[in-house]
């Protein structure tokens, strides 16, 4: 199984980390993990860099995650990479509009590895 | 215009609402119950408060207050590294757990769960500080033990729309 390269991009850097943990106890063959504390941070290190996932924060200063994510779509910089919504905002609305903007997943923030491994692993085809 | 019994037991929801807010973020991202307690929180350390803002449907702000050790062992919970001072890390996650109290407080609540926006944390250190609102709807202050550590929590409503 190839390694997966993964973009995480919350403004907190211990919510990075933990993402990044859980990610690994979910069992996901994680290679190089870049991080962003911003939309726009992510979209200079998508410039350079090649990833197979992305994990997304709504709520960030400078771009927040779903106008990070309308651009990324249309752009076509990553703009066939799933891309997941991990956030404290979960109301229909907001699930909706991630969807909209082009999300393929949504983890409400507090969550468990368990989660984390039910919704990214069937998106890279690994369950 | 509400009565002022349906107002307290819209309140008293509001409290539950919270305390199983506040379990479920320990719970989940710490491994540990986070119950309601008796009593102030003491600290002889410094003392650190995260505040999250919230606008829109309701107005105002939710904030966490939490003496050093408390703050050292939250952080400790979970990035599973026993921090020493009271670095950004530690602030970081103090905001982080404010900002998850907050989202899951509102969530519960069909009229705030889309139409009230989060703000950013802010983590403030020392005692000596006032957070001012121009008008107070409601407030709650509960206090919270998650193993022998206290913190407060509060939900300070200036308005609903």
């Amino acid at each position: 199984m190839s390694e997966i390269a993964a973009l995480i991009v919350d403004d907190s850097s211990v919510m990075r980390k933990i993402v990044e943990r859980a990610l690994r106890q979910a069992g996901l063959p994680l290679g190089k993990v870049h991080e962003a504390s911003s939309g726009v941070e992510a979209l200079d290190v998508l410039k350079s860099e090649r990833v197979q996932l992305i994990l997304s924060d709504i709520n960030m200063p400078m771009m927040d995650g779903l106008e990070f994510l309308r651009q990324l779509r249309s752009q076509a910089l990553a703009s066939e990479v799933p891309v997941v919504m991990i956030t404290t905002e979960s109301s229909e609305e907001h699930v909706k509009e991630a969807i909209i903007a082009g999300a393929q997943g949504y983890i409400r923030k507090p969550f468990t590895a368990e989660q984390v491994k039910d919704r990214v692993l069937p998106l890279l085809n690994l369950t | 215009m509400a009565s002022p019994a349906r107002e307290q037991l819209q309140e008293s929801v509001y409290t539950l609402h919270l305390d199983d807010a506040v379990d479920e973020v320990f719970r989940l991202m710490m491994g540990s119950p986070c119950l309601p307690s008796d009593g102030n929180v003491t600290s002889d350390t410094e003392t650190i408060t995260a505040v999250i803002g919230l606008a829109g449907a309701m107005s105002g702000a939710c904030t966490l207050r939490c003496g050093l050790n408390t703050a050292l062992r939250m952080a400790e919970c979970m990035v599973g590294v026993r921090p020493t001072e009271l670095d950004a890390m530690v602030k970081d996650a103090i905001g982080e757990v404010c900002n998850m109290v907050a989202g899951g407080w509102k969530g519960k609540h069909a009229a705030f769960a889309s139409g009230c926006m989060l703000s950013t944390p802010a983590v403030v250190t020392g005692t000596n500080y006032q957070l001012h609102m121009q008008q107070q709807e409601f407030r709650i202050d509960r206090t919270y033990h998650f193993e022998e550590y206290a913190l407060s929590i509060s939900i300070i409503c200036e308005s609903i729309q």
